[in-house]
């Protein structure tokens, strides 16, 4: 039965039509992985002799020990963003003669699989045998490993009731970071110790190898939450029962005034607000806004303003690389209606720059209270504002029309995972990484004005060019019509 | 008004239609039967540009379908739910079908409300969006949209099917008038022979993708293609 599981899994991947795009992140996320498994080798190695010199009277494995707490609220977070569920389409199985007991428990053993459980042992091994090869005793050092082992899957399947209960409600990612942020403070304004705590917990284990138990228990406890959770969801008519709201029809009258792209609006702005997996771009918007938070306030950042471009785009264009990213996938569903209706793919590719022009300018407002650190850094969003206003709006309006991945609106949360992942984020590293590199090359070849100057140029030369280049963007959309209408009418 | 010329449409080495010439004039309503696989869908999938024919072309009122978009505004289809917007509710989705083909709100109410008895007050003020309706319902919304802004070509596919059967015969009423005293272009597709035998003045049948059967609808028609399908 596993074996056919497999075996599917294996067709739904080959079968695809977005195959050939997704064979080329696959690879470049196996570059990613190798590369993180190089990172972990060398920590796994380098630990023990590390520590050692730096810290001559302290034993190295207390010292690990005792910051365990904090990789975990990382590892937690990490796979937040990057670990999805690897649920495959499990409703076509559930009327097959299968108990679906089986089909919960399958889903579940291959999350353990996963890269996120892997990678840890690629330090966590290097670093025994070292300890090991130290004269530490042998038996406690292999019980050590197993409970770091247990630890990470216990992250692991914690992770999925986080994630399952962050997408029933309409909080995205809070429920996490109100998680991960309250556990550190807690620790960190010492109201409990649970850096120490952890630190201690995994000495007893080690002193006393019964305790082992325990962890095993949690690990049991968490799988059973998770089996019941996947379990009550699947149900054929689990979307059937929910409550359907009553909508408020708003008139959004006030779209008039963009003309003949105003019907596209509205139904842009309907779609942002209407369906669970759009609206998590605003909440992404607040985030977004705060980053800056995170870097300005630490002297370290206040003096290195080649950087604050970067933030710079970050904050004026998130809702532009987080919505934008998928166009015209968000409307994969009705895609059909879109092409054969009275429509002219200018406008409708017209509305969907106005709206991410708009948020960028709407974004910049808002964060004008960052001058509070300094008038550069205002200098550095506006140049940077204008950068994504005329390069990265048209660059990621071109990249749609190689977009060949569906996403399916209607679908109810419970497996609606599609577009989420660390796919969505790779994407966003060129129109950011670019526009860094280019302030930071003038920033010290000329200095900060110029750098500011140079970003700014390259984005009224975009704007100059916005009709010249709409064509260009709508012809390439025309070209790839027949693949687009044909990969959005597939199921997967 | 149609005129289609030795179309075909290959997948791989799979002809799966293969018409040479069929010409459809203003105003007549058309059916289409055949089995699975026959190659209705992808007939007016291509009438619709929406997958691209291996030969030939189709002449859509004097417009080469695949070379010019202006064959789109006096012809408008429903083919399945993937031309519906699941996240609006239906008066929204009618606005904005009627906003895309020059019509405004007031146009588009008094629109709808023709359709009041075929809706059966389940569709109109019911704050619900398309997504929670059930299949006939959007099925009924999906149909009506497509009568939005007087077309003069109207193409549905399976129309009849997951209707109940009131509405079934509204909609056959509706479709008769549009043909008759309105002179719009009907094409339809069905598996119910029935059906189509009561709507329509002529009906085609496909077989494997290609046209095995042109009728003229008369008293016999119906035991012919009977005989025709039971074999």
């Amino acid at each position: 039965m596993i074996k056919r599981f497999l075996s599917l899994e294996w067709k739904s991947f080959l079968r695809s039509a977005s195959f050939g795009k997704g064979l080329a992140l696959k690879i470049l996320m196996g570059f990613l992985a190798l590369y993180f498994i190089g990172i972990f080798l060398i920590l796994g190695i380098a630990l023990y002799p590390g520590l050692k010199k730096i810290f001559p009277d302290q034993d190295p494995l207390t010292i690990v020990n005792s910051v365990l707490f904090y990789w975990i609220l990382a590892d937690l977070v990490f796979r937040f963003f990057f670990q999805k569920l690897p649920v495959m389409l499990a409703k076509p199985l559930l009327t097959l003669p299968i108990k679906t007991s089986k089909i919960v428990n399958f889903v579940l053993s291959k999350s353990v699989g996963s890269f996120f459980n892997i990678l840890p042992l690629f330090a966590i091994i290097p670093f025994g045998v070292t300890l090991i090869f130290e004269n530490y005793p042998f038996s406690s050092v292999i019980i050590w490993m197993l409970s770091l082992m247990l630890v990470t899957l216990i992250v692991n399947f914690l992770n999925f009731i986080i994630e399952s209960y962050s997408s029933e409600t309409e909080l995205s990612y809070l429920p996490i970071i109100l998680l991960v942020g309250g556990l550190y403070a807690l620790n960190y304004f010492e109201i409990i110790s649970l850096a120490q705590f952890v630190g201690n917990g995994i000495e007893a284990i080690y002193n006393f190898p019964a305790l082992i138990l325990i962890l095993v228990l949690i690990l049991i406890a968490l799988y059973s939450i998770n089996f019941k959770i996947l379990r009550n969801k699947l149900f054929l008519d689990s979307s059937l029962k929910a409550k359907v709201k009553e909508v408020t029809v708003s008139n959004l009258e006030w779209t008039r005034s963009f003309g003949e792209i105003a019907p596209f609006m509205q139904l842009d702005l309907k779609l942002i607000w209407r369906n669970k997996r759009s609206k998590s771009s605003v909440w992404i918007l607040i985030i977004g806004l705060l980053y800056g938070l995170f870097f300005y306030p630490q002297p370290t950042y206040q003096d290195m303003p080649w950087f604050f471009a970067f933030i710079g785009i970050f904050v004026t264009g998130i809702f532009l690389i987080n919505f934008g990213q998928f166009i015209p996938a968000w409307d994969s569903g009705y895609y059909k209606l879109l092409m054969s209706q009275n429509i002219k793919y200018e406008q409708y590719l017209k509305s969907k720059f106005t709206l991410m022009a708009l948020s960028v300018i709407m974004l910049f407002v808002l964060s004008i209270p960052y001058v509070y650190f300094g008038w550069k850094i205002l200098l550095a969003h506006f140049a940077a504002a204008i950068y994504n206003l005329g390069v990265n709006t048209h660059v990621i309006l071109l990249g749609g029309s190689f977009n060949r991945k569906k996403i399916d609106l209607n679908q109810r949360a419970a497996f609606n995972y599609q577009g989420t992942g660390a796919v969505q984020w790779l994407i966003g590293i060129p129109l950011m990484v670019l526009p860094l590199g280019i302030f930071a090359l003038f920033y010290f070849l000329t200095g900060f004005e110029i750098a500011c100057l140079s970003l700014a140029v390259l984005g009224i030369i975009g704007i100059i060019f916005h009709q010249k280049l709409m064509t260009f963007i709508t012809s390439k959309y025309m070209q790839s019509k027949y693949k687009m209408i044909d990969a959005f009418s597939q199921n997967n | 008004m149609i005129s289609t010329s030795n179309l075909s449409k290959k997948y791989n080495t799979n002809i799966v239609l293969n018409i040479e010439s069929l010409q459809i004039p203003k105003g007549q309503s058309f059916g289409l039967v055949g089995n699975n696989g026959a190659g209705k869908t992808t007939y007016f999938s291509l009438l619709l540009d929406l997958i691209k024919p291996t030969t030939g072309e189709i002449i859509n009122n004097g417009v080469l379908v695949q070379h010019s978009e202006n064959w789109k505004p006096f012809t408008s289809a429903f083919i399945d739910e993937s031309f519906l917007i699941g996240y609006l509710t239906a008066e929204e989705y009618f606005y904005f079908v009627g906003e895309l083909r020059g019509l405004n709100k007031a146009d588009i109410d008094s629109f709808a409300g023709k359709f009041e008895d075929l809706f059966h007050g389940e569709i109109l003020k019911q704050k619900k969006y398309l997504r929670d309706l059930s299949k006939g319902n959007q099925k009924k919304v999906g149909i009506v949209a497509a009568l939005i802004g007087n077309p003069e070509v109207i193409i549905l596919d399976e129309p009849f099917a997951n209707l109940d059967p009131t509405t079934q015969i509204r909609l056959k009423q509706i479709i008769k008038d549009l043909a008759e005293t309105k002179g719009v272009t009907v094409l339809i597709s069905s598996h119910d022979l029935m059906h189509v035998t009561d709507v329509c003045e002529r009906i085609v049948v496909l077989e494997k993708g290609e046209i095995v059967k042109d009728l003229e609808t008369n008293a016999a028609t119906l035991k012919e293609l009977e005989a025709y399908f039971a074999n």
